[in-house]
């Protein structure tokens, strides 16, 4: 461009200039105003695209708060695993040090002692008996007869420090030693309720470190779950229990907090007191406790997150000897996976095998008749499914209406009817059925595309029909089939009404079996484990579709 | 190029055609086209033009009546056994395979080895002019590059006889002009017969040694090009063939070879009798634009003129092209060659018009 400066140009930002300073500087393209063109662009459609995602903003919220986040609540919850180490957190903490060839040493009894007897009075050791019973069967009762029965452990270290003194008795010689100086002092006399929240003193948290948590533990659980205050309760027998450890472990020769003197007296008592280790406590209450499989189980799952339900989903178990097989019997979600896998294509296949004929019928005849055929395919779509799938019930059963004609027909003896229901085949059957549509429709609006000329070609070229058929209306029929496909073992693959009520015990999918986890057993994560795994094989077989066949190459219409 | 019945190539003998058993499409064709000959079927959509190709081809079934391919019948036969090329309105080039496979498919149906394959396919798309497109998609092509493709494939397994339906109809007209051309030149230079079928008389009149003109089911002329455009035998030819000037009267006097017309208004005229054969027969005289006179020197003496009023003039570059009111028909046009010795009209002239005799025709009214 030449720098001679014709009549036409001005200084200052106009579009030409602009251009003129584009071109010369190899920078951005400019606006006529000087700023870069793209962003005058992305300014000039601002308004477009809030407007755009106004209109989509309804659905957009609807499906982010009923769908994307129960999915990845869902997702969540198959790894989520917060129930061990909030209900037992000093127990998890002491078996990290565990060697899992040995029953766990005192310490971790004790701790164990301290946190059941915390989650007994807040009645969540049920909960966590339950959870861990999906592990370990036996685990739940286990729990349930050790809750019953913790407030023991410790009593005679109770009786003995109130022997000493009768001063162990009080709550508020409890209170004292414990408790912040500040909060004594504000909930010392008359106190209606459980007062302000408990406060740990700095001095016995050094001094006595196990019968302070034990006592914080203590105060909070009466203050929130029984209304009491601290100062008015006398301490549960872990606690002496605590106190008892601490100071036959040599803690406290220095103290000289509140009740220095009681603790001074203590001290050299305690030598002589006896009574049974927290060990042997409880394996009083249950013997289980000394069984090395519980205390895996304990141990695998004490981390907030787990692969515990996916390892479940897949027949495999955490012990604390790594990831192992499931006993033999126990076996069934690979079985299922494949089940339903394996029922699924037999389901897709049967679906191209009936729908091809029927979509190629429906795409050659003339409109007003493949009209009336396809209002014949959509008419079981506007049946209700419970009907339809009742209905195979009715027509398979023993005494059903296909066995009673072919027994009348006498292709069948009437001893020997055949089992159409209840097994895999009434599923397929059923299922086949049901799913019949999806496989039509999508082939149906594909052939329609495909002209005539085309076959008319092929045999005008030499072709017989066959021939025509195969290699030329075949292949371009092929994006229906698959979208059929996708469509049609998608739906199979996580069904669930008619594996339920027509499959018995064989015919059944594993969405039946998440659905029992649901609704029955009550074992949401190892159910959200499951669907997971089901959904990462949708997207995997998604994904390889595309890569074999294309997504492209799929209509729907 | 004309052949009668023994040494007929292909011939309908009295084929009749009904899809819905109430209506005939096809009534009572006879048609004989000789080897090699280029032969058009044109007519306007619903005049059964199609029909009868799909009859030949085999995608329909004759209702009555022997078709017959070089002296056998074909009714029996299924397509794929015809032996017959053909190349279709919207190409059907198979949208899944290549050129070369397109080519290649009527070849590996008739079980040709690949190297002999490969040397014929060579051969045809060269014949096209598409050999450097072998390895494309028919959707990567346009339009032309199609048709020549699916002309190559019709031709690649060298039928004796090849359809064409329509084929030209969707390019545009540059275009078109050119796939005429080499269409025509690839017939005769093979020397394969061929059937074309269109409903463009242009098309049919610069590509074909004969040209059936089809309407009703019914050919309603069997002629060369320069015949049909000259000599149509009834006035739906003269109407659909080219451009026409009508004017109805009654036949007044019978001259031999000639006869006399009396218009509506009263004016006579001459014309050739060709549907008429007595005094008092209504009739529709033809008349083409340009074999209308105008310059009184040039009038045959003796015979009659008309009055004319000029309504209309139209520029249109090569050729005037003028509107007339002419016994009280007023779209009476006349086309006039753009040289430096004609006059253009100007509307409201009064002028004089006539013709030779000879290039006045009464037709059947």
């Amino acid at each position: 461009m030449s720098d001679a400066t014709g009549p036409d140009q001005f200084t200052g930002a106009t579009p030409d200039n602009a251009i003129r300073n584009a071109e010369r500087s190899d920078g951005p393209m400019l606006a006529a105003d000087g700023r870069p063109l793209k962003r005058s662009l992305a300014r000039a459609l601002r308004a477009q695209k809030m407007r755009a995602l106004m209109l989509i903003a309804p659905l957009l919220v609807f499906i982010l708060v009923t769908f994307i986040a129960p999915i990845v609540d869902m997702l969540f919850r198959s790894v989520e695993n917060q129930i061990v180490s909030e209900t037992l957190p000093r127990t998890v903490v002491a078996l990290e040090e565990w060697d899992p060839s040995d029953v766990p040493d005192n310490a971790t009894f004790a701790a164990l002692a301290y946190d059941f007897m915390a989650a007994a009075e807040r009645r969540e050791h049920t909960r966590l008996g339950s959870r861990l019973n999906y592990e370990t069967t036996g685990i739940s009762s286990l729990f349930r007869q050790t809750g019953r029965s913790v407030d023991d452990v410790g009593e005679e270290y109770a009786e003995q420090f109130i022997a000493l003194n009768a001063a162990w008795e009080e709550p508020e010689t409890w209170a004292t030693l414990m408790g912040a100086a500040s909060w004594v002092e504000e909930n010392s006399g008359e106190v209606e309720g459980a007062g302000t929240l408990f406060q740990l003193s700095p001095t016995a948290r050094d001094a006595f470190p196990e019968a302070a948590d034990a006592y914080r533990s203590f105060a909070r659980t009466i203050q929130s779950e029984d209304d009491d205050s601290p100062m008015a309760e006398e301490p549960w027998n872990t606690v002496y229990l605590a106190l008892y450890r601490d100071l036959s472990a040599g803690y406290a020769t220095e103290y000289d907090g509140p009740m220095a003197e009681l603790i001074a007296e203590a001290i050299p008592a305690v030598a002589d007191f006896e009574g049974m280790t927290p060990r042997e406590a409880f394996e009083a209450i249950d013997e289980e406790w000394m069984n090395l499989q519980i205390w895996g189980t304990i141990e695998a799952f004490s981390d907030p997150f787990t692969a515990g339900y996916f390892l479940t989903s897949v027949d495999l178990q955490l012990t604390p000897q790594g990831v192992e097989q499931q006993p033999e019997e126990q076996r069934i979600y690979r079985l299922l996976f494949w089940r339903t896998l394996f029922m699924s294509g037999v389901i897709t296949i049967s679906c191209i095998l009936l729908a091809y004929p029927i979509a190629y019928l429906l795409s050659n005849l003339p409109t007003r008749s493949s009209n009336l055929l396809l209002i014949l395919v959509l008419l079981p779509f506007w049946t209700s499914l419970l009907v339809r799938t009742s209905a195979w019930k009715v027509l398979l059963q023993q005494q059903g209406v296909i066995n009673d004609i072919l027994v009348w027909i006498g292709l069948v003896a009437d001893d020997a009817r055949l089992a159409l229901i209840n097994n895999q085949l009434g599923t397929i059957i059923a299922m086949t059925h049901i799913l019949l549509p999806f496989m039509i429709l999508p082939m149906f609006s594909v052939m329609k595309t495909i002209p005539p000329s085309y076959v008319r070609a092929a045999k005008s070229l030499g072709a017989t029909n066959w021939t025509a058929f195969w290699r030329v209306y075949f292949p371009q029929s092929i994006p229906g089939i698959g979208a059929g496909c996708i469509l049609v073992f998608i739906l199979a693959i996580g069904y669930y009404i008619t594996p339920e009520l027509v499959g018995g015990r064989t015919g059944t999918f594993i969405s039946n079996r998440i659905a029992f986890h649901i609704s029955s057993s009550l074992n949401w994560g190892l159910a959200a484990a499951l669907g997971s795994i089901l959904l990462a094989v949708v997207l995997i077989l998604y994904w390889l579709y595309d890569r074999i066949v294309g997504i492209d190459n799929v209509k729907l219409g | 190029m004309t052949s009668d019945q023994t040494d007929a190539f292909v011939a309908f003998d009295r084929v009749q055609k009904s899809y819905d058993g109430e209506v005939l499409v096809v009534k009572d064709l006879n048609l004989h086209i000789g080897r090699g000959e280029f032969l058009t079927m044109l007519g306007p959509s619903g005049s059964g033009k199609t029909t009868c190709l799909m009859m030949l081809a085999g995608f329909e079934t004759a209702t009555h009546g022997e078709i017959t391919l070089d002296g056998k019948p074909i009714n029996n036969i299924p397509p794929h056994k015809r032996g017959i090329g053909m190349v279709f309105q919207n190409y059907a080039l198979f949208p899944h395979m290549t050129v070369g496979e397109n080519l290649s498919f009527p070849l590996e149906v008739r079980k040709i080895g690949k190297s002999e394959r490969e040397g014929k396919i060579k051969r045809a798309l060269d014949m096209v002019q598409m050999g450097d497109f072998i390895n494309r998609r028919p959707a990567q092509l346009s339009g032309g590059q199609q048709q020549r493709i699916a002309l190559a494939r019709a031709l690649v397994f060298e039928p004796e006889l090849v359809l064409m339906d329509e084929p030209l109809g969707a390019l545009d007209k540059q275009l078109r002009e050119t796939l005429q051309f080499e269409i025509t030149n690839l017939a005769h230079e093979l020397g394969i017969t061929t059937v074309y079928v269109t409903h463009d008389q242009t098309e049919a009149l610069t590509m074909s040694d004969r040209v059936a003109v089809f309407d009703d089911g019914r050919i309603q002329q069997l002629a060369a090009p320069d015949t049909l455009y000259e000599e149509p035998q009834n006035s739906f030819v003269a109407q659909f063939i080219g451009e026409n000037n009508t004017l109805q009267g009654t036949v007044s006097k019978m001259n031999g070879d000639m006869c006399e017309v009396t218009l509506a208004d009263g004016s006579l005229i001459d014309a050739v009798p060709v549907n008429v054969s007595a005094v008092g027969e209504k009739t529709q005289v033809s008349i083409r634009p340009e074999r209308v006179e105008m310059d009184p020197n040039r009038l045959t003496p003796g015979a009659h003129t008309l009055k004319a009023e000029v309504k209309e003039f139209v520029y249109m570059g090569d050729i005037y092209r003028t509107r007339l009111s002419v016994a009280g028909v007023d779209d009476f046009i006349i086309k006039t060659r753009n040289a430096p010795d004609q006059r253009r009209l100007t509307p409201g002239e009064q002028i004089e018009i006539g013709w030779r005799p000879q290039d006045c025709r009464a037709l059947d009214a």
